[in-house]
């Protein structure tokens, strides 16, 4: 039985940033354009030390998104117990105001990979993932976010579309979902669909938070663009265009900036946190 | 034609292996070069770990030469476990075992000491025992067991290493000569702080953890090593915040 206390996601419908730690002091130093912050799970498993005291002194302050990067949902094997154990126990002491992870996979035959590698989007995938997210919802006794991929390929076996998968997802496993509007911009490009189009598929009642990010270009060998989801620089315009056409469906969400590889220093994140904060604006509540 | 998860790890680690059938771009044509950003995310992602967790390794081979080792590292090794803070644990092993680096012999207690430093930083928190703990009479003191902080950790090495790493750390450090060193780490608040111990100090250290007490791991330290300095290594414990605990048992009159 979930909790329902700690149930509903409690992010409020405004901008948040990735937590990097060099930005610590910057952001306890004055007031921000930043209404909660989000860290990766993974990263606060030790046992003590700077890490968790940062952390236990920002959720004084702020909401914190606990996202988690390792999980391996889509594993074909079955889920890490000693892992499930280091969430529940983080999830229980910190008591986050939202839980996020990735459907994807990232660890094999004991092997983790620091990625998050692609599924295909099959029944025996949906049987998988839906019975991977009941155990994690049961074991952590509360409701979790789904994020949907950014895409490079596509398997030939697949035989729904990704919205309709995340949905259906989400109706077996009472999951919220989390929607990447950069990662949508980004399988849109490399696999030539339309990103309006998906988010008209998309059940974005089911959106508890929404990222965005910075990506990289590249080209495949047929000369056609392939987006790289870095998450190391500015947000590009179409992604926000994207997301103001997204919240004018949806409605005020908690939104997200991601800044992993190369941060910058945190006025750069801020203006990014401000940005977002514009396109929030526009939106009527 | 469907792909397992062991078909894709396979081709993930080996560059030169094929690209599995039934991956495609939009238009059906086989993947290609799309499965490389996969490989490359593992192997880039995987190799600045290792480049966060080895700073002096890295510093002392070039990262050219460190990025070269983390590939061959990375597809021996691949982490075990989603805590990429711990990963590395098999590297200076793997550094001991390579005959290319056999001329750099200190490299693998080097790797051993940043590992260590990782370690103690991620520990649990810890009191330390109150200051005046061991301000008793020196019999009392011979007869106390010490417990320490999880934080603390001790490497020894035949190399230099504490001198190497700090000459590679900190501005004008002095250059190492070459004698046998040992390392304690402790964590007096956040930040880890290695520092060279007496020799016999690691001993000593590895008796009282075994629960034997100040005189008696003194008496095992000094057979083997006659100059010991107690007073100088029992002083970096306390004011290192090492020692959690001071047990003395009075026997009863």
């Amino acid at each position: 039985m979930l909790d329902d206390a700690l149930r509903s996601n409690r992010l409020p419908a405004a901008p948040g940033v990735g937590y990097k730690p060099q930005h610590f002091a910057q952001i306890l130093e004055q007031a921000q354009p930043v209404a909660w912050l989000e860290i990766h799970a993974e990263n606060y498993m030790g046992d003590g030390g700077r890490p968790l005291a940062q952390l236990r002194h920002l959720s004084e302050d702020f909401p914190i998104s606990v996202h988690g990067v390792g999980l391996s949902i889509g594993g074909e094997g079955p889920l890490d117990p000693d892992h499930l154990t280091r969430l529940k126990h983080l999830i229980s002491w910190l008591k986050p105001a939202s839980f996020s992870e990735h459907l994807a996979w990232s660890t094999h035959d004991t092997h983790f990979f620091n990625d998050l590698l692609p599924l295909p989007y099959t029944d025996a995938t949906l049987a998988r993932v839906c019975a991977h997210i009941d155990q994690v919802q049961d074991t952590v006794g509360r409701q979790m976010l789904l994020e949907n991929p950014s895409s490079y390929l596509a398997f030939e076996e697949s035989t729904w579309s990704e919205p309709d998968f995340l949905r259906e997802i989400s109706q077996r496993t009472g999951c919220g979902l989390l929607l990447d509007v950069n990662n949508v911009f980004v399988s849109a490009t490399n696999l030539d669909f339309s990103p309006q189009g998906y988010i008209d598929a998309y059940p974005l009642e089911k959106v508890g938070e929404i990222h965005l990010g910075g990506h990289d270009e590249d080209e495949d060998d047929h000369g056609h663009p392939l987006l790289i989801d870095s998450h190391g620089r500015e947000v590009v315009d179409p992604v926000w265009t994207l997301l103001d056409y997204v919240l004018d469906r949806s409605g005020p969400k908690p939104v997200l900036v991601e800044w992993d590889t190369d941060v910058p220093d945190w006025p750069v994140l801020r203006a990014e946190a401000e940005r977002a904060q514009v396109a929030l604006d526009r939106v009527p509540a | 034609m469907s792909v397992s998860q062991t078909t894709f790890q396979a081709a993930l680690l080996d560059a030169k292996a094929l690209v599995p059938d039934g991956l495609t771009d939009a238009e059906a044509q086989p993947a290609g070069r799309r499965f490389s950003v996969y490989r490359n995310n593992v192997a880039v992602s995987l190799t600045e770990a290792m480049h966060q967790a080895f700073p002096v390794i890295t510093k002392l081979l070039g990262t050219q030469n460190m990025d070269g080792l983390a590939g061959i590292f990375l597809r021996q090794h691949p982490p075990s476990s989603p805590l990429m803070m711990f990963y590395g644990e098999a590297f200076p092993d793997f550094l001991a075992n390579m005959p290319q680096l056999s001329h750099l012999g200190y490299l693998p207690d080097i790797a051993r000491l940043e590992l260590a430093l990782r370690q103690s930083y991620h520990a649990a928190d810890s009191q330390a025992a109150p200051a005046d703990a061991l301000a008793v009479s020196p019999e009392d003191v011979l007869k106390a067991r010490l417990s320490f902080a999880p934080s603390m950790q001790v490497i020894r090495s035949d190399w230099p290493i504490h001198a190497i790493w700090r000459f590679n750390t900190e501005a004008d450090a002095p250059t190492p000569e070459a004698h046998a060193q040992d390392v304690l780490i402790t964590r007096p608040e956040y930040d880890p702080i290695p520092q060279p111990l007496p020799s016999g100090g690691a001993a000593w250290i590895a008796h009282l953890q075994t629960g034997d007490t100040i005189g008696d791991a003194f008496e095992k330290t000094a057979a083997e090593t006659p100059d010991f300095d107690l007073g100088t290594t029992l002083a970096l414990l306390l004011q290192g915040g090492a020692i959690t605990s001071v047990t003395i048992e009075r026997l009863e009159t």
